[in-house]
């Protein structure tokens, strides 16, 4: 099962994305909120709260993506062989979009739902005559305040996020303020939370309904195969430059031994390595086995992709290996004809 | 072959458990979300019946949506019903069995949020502690000079502890609200209880043959959905591992050479039979615009659900000679119809 999870890399991306999720809820629970109580700064601080993380966590989720870089090649790359499709990096485009709005809507929805971050910020807009008469009303001001009402209440008001504060101390005022903007705080992440889920379940069921979903079906075969090419690619370049770097060291590890033979007073026989010249070695390598043509395979996978039609292999061919085979320290030329009866 | 099979075991083993895992982490989230939602009644008259009945209603609303959209049975639905008909004829049975199945699982998260706040108390408490009668709950003595908005006021503070100041009166009223919330609450779940009791029993009573075959159906639509996107998934890595392969190979100007005469090692046989099952998954789609006909004749003209027969008595045969061949060919041919025969029989074994 493990192998069957690992290779898909559209279930990476999903747990991927949890994950950020996740991370964002504990982010938002272990921070420490501190609102200053100050008329002038409640908004600001508030408001930063509820938009910079989601920012930032939304980047985040866009870095993180596998898809992001196959869609930037996809879009950036110039024509080459391969027509390039449209439909598939828009695909891409909405399948990343929608995996790295997932933490920021999390984020703004915990905020919503948990009610601190609107009463920083709405606090000094809520009516206080809807509170009177019935509790031990507006406190009297602390001495030495100008007795200027307007401003008064307004700092007021604003101080009540702030449970520690002394004007606060003998009435149930500030709790009933609070209560009463934490009730909208979660009707309006509630409100939130039903819009997007209607939009979810639309979406699914009525995607179908449009007559392209034969197209959809074509576009992400086509998506999910430039994402296998490109992790195929970048994995053969790996394994070829392995098996590049092994087969130049032991050739010149060669070189460095015939070279200390041909040196001595007698000349045994020079045992042949030619011979040795492994199979697999040989189709590891492609073929390709020089500096400018690793050079010029990199350059034209970029500029000029291949066509997507490959041929069949014909069961007899005379193939002739381009010579040489250079390796920066000496240079040796073989040259072998495989003959397949 | 082998991955394929494993897959196809996997796949189909798990499918009705993986749906009803998702459902019931769901039932779980549910009880959770409501452990952590801070419920904070406004403890005023205008909002505090909306609040608490929208507290035991939209969050039902929201998981019952939210199961349609984690349930990929949905677009099964939705693709199964808007197709062209095709080669195959549509079922409208089927339609309605997935359907009901799918709203079943639904079902289950809102119904434990509804009873996890039932059990509760606090919605009720907070929707409806308006509507008491206060005498009855104790020396009310102060309410005697109150109008009438003063008195609803100080009734709709009775959920918020901190608000009201009797409280044992406030703990007399909220014991009695929660005392009929607890009732509504059980209630509740013995109605859910007995309805799902009385269509389990009662339903193979209508209809069990037919049902039969609607459910192997929709079951089958299901498993061959997965079956072709993980088909699609096998041809799009071996078509860019050819792909890649034949562009080294062209930019080095040699091409490769099949090792037959090295047969005597046994890496170059794993070789060959990594490249020639890279060949046999790609099920001779090696074109573009070939692969782009196979997935827009699968939604535009599905096949007709009728195998050829002409492929078993070939591999009935192939069994029998298989065992006398002995050279090369003959092994591998009769290597693989073993493998695919066996295949078949796994899978009608399962049906």
């Amino acid at each position: 099962m493990f192998p069957y999870f690992q290779s898909n890399s559209e279930s990476i991306s999903n747990g991927i994305c949890i994950i950020l999720a996740l991370v964002s809820v504990k982010l938002y629970t272990s921070f420490d909120f501190n609102c200053p109580c100050l008329p002038q700064y409640n908004k600001l601080y508030s408001l930063g709260v509820m938009i910079v993380p989601p920012i930032i966590l939304f980047f985040l989720g866009v870095l993180v993506n596998r898809h992001t870089g196959v869609m930037m090649d996809e879009w950036m790359r110039p024509m080459g062989n391969r027509s390039k499709n449209p439909s598939v990096v828009k695909y891409l485009f909405s399948a990343m979009l929608q995996r790295a709005l997932l933490a920021p809507m999390v984020w703004i929805l915990v905020t919503l739902l948990d009610g601190k971050i609107f009463i920083c910020a709405f606090s000094v807009s809520v009516d206080p005559t809807i509170f009177s008469g019935t509790y031990i009303s507006l406190p009297t001001a602390p001495p030495g305040l100008p007795n200027n009402t307007g401003l008064e209440v307004t700092r007021i008001m604003a101080k009540i996020p702030c449970k520690e504060d002394a004007i606060f101390r003998n009435s149930s005022f500030r709790k009933a303020v609070s209560r009463y903007v934490r009730c909208y705080s979660q009707a309006v992440g509630w409100s939130i939370l039903l819009f997007l889920i209607v939009l979810g379940a639309m979406g699914r069921l009525i995607k179908p309904c449009f007559d392209d979903q034969a197209t959809f079906l074509q576009t992400r075969y086509w998506s999910n195969y430039l994402d296998v090419e490109q992790k195929l690619f970048d994995e053969t370049c790996v394994l070829h430059a392995r098996d590049f770097a092994r087969k130049c060291v032991v050739q010149f590890f060669e070189d460095m031994r015939e070279d200390t033979i041909l040196h001595l007073p007698f000349q045994p026989t020079i045992i042949s390595v030619k011979d040795e010249w492994d199979d697999e070695d040989e189709d590891r390598l492609h073929g390709i086995t020089k500096h400018d043509q690793v050079d010029q395979l990199l350059n034209k996978w970029y500029y000029n992709k291949p066509e997507l039609d490959i041929y069949s292999p014909l069961p007899n061919k005379i193939g002739i290996p381009w010579p040489p085979r250079e390796c920066t320290e000496t240079i040796h030329t073989y040259i072998y004809i495989y003959i397949y009866i | 072959m082998d991955k394929f099979r494993m897959m196809f075991q996997f796949l189909q083993s798990n499918q009705e458990s993986f749906m009803n895992g998702i459902c019931g982490i769901m039932a779980l989230a549910s009880a959770q979300m409501y452990s952590a939602f801070e419920f904070s009644c406004p403890c005023m008259p205008e909002y505090n019946y909306n609040y608490g009945i929208g507290l035991l209603i939209i969050p039902p609303i929201w998981f019952f949506l939210l199961g349609f959209v984690l349930n990929n049975n949905v677009s099964v639905l939705a693709e199964e019903w808007r197709r062209p008909t095709g080669s195959r004829s549509k079922d409208p049975t089927i339609l309605r069995y997935m359907f009901c199945s799918i709203t079943q699982r639904s079902l289950i998260a809102p119904a434990v949020w509804v009873s996890v706040t039932l059990m509760d108390g606090k919605s009720f408490l907070c929707a409806f502690s308006i509507n008491l009668d206060i005498e009855r709950f104790g020396n009310t003595s102060f309410v005697k000079g109150m109008s009438e908005t003063e008195k609803i006021k100080l009734l709709a503070r009775i959920p918020c502890k901190d608000l009201f100041e009797h409280p044992e009166i406030r703990m007399a009223a909220s014991r009695y609200i929660k005392c009929i919330s607890q009732a509504c609450g059980w209630m509740f779940l013995l109605l859910m209880t007995f309805t799902a009791f009385l269509i389990r029993a009662i339903r193979p009573c209508f209809t069990q043959a037919a049902f039969l075959k609607t459910k192997y159906w929709s079951h089958y639509i299901d498993i061959e959905r997965k079956i072709f996107d993980e088909t699609c998934k096998e041809h799009a890595k071996s078509f860019a591992k050819v792909c890649i392969q034949q562009y080294f190979e062209n930019i080095s100007g040699e091409m490769r050479v099949l090792h037959h005469h090295h047969s005597n090692r046994d890496e170059s046989d794993d070789e060959e039979d990594k490249r020639r099952s890279d060949e046999e998954k790609l099920l001779g789609i090696r074109a573009q615009d070939d692969m782009n006909k196979v997935l827009w004749n699968w939604h535009t003209c599905k096949p007709a659900l009728a195998l050829r027969k002409d492929q078993i008595a070939e591999e009935n045969e192939g069994k029998m000679n298989g065992n006398l061949n002995g050279a090369v060919n003959g092994f591998i041919k009769g290597h693989a119809h073993q493998v695919e025969k066996k295949e078949w029989a796994v899978y009608y074994s399962k049906v």
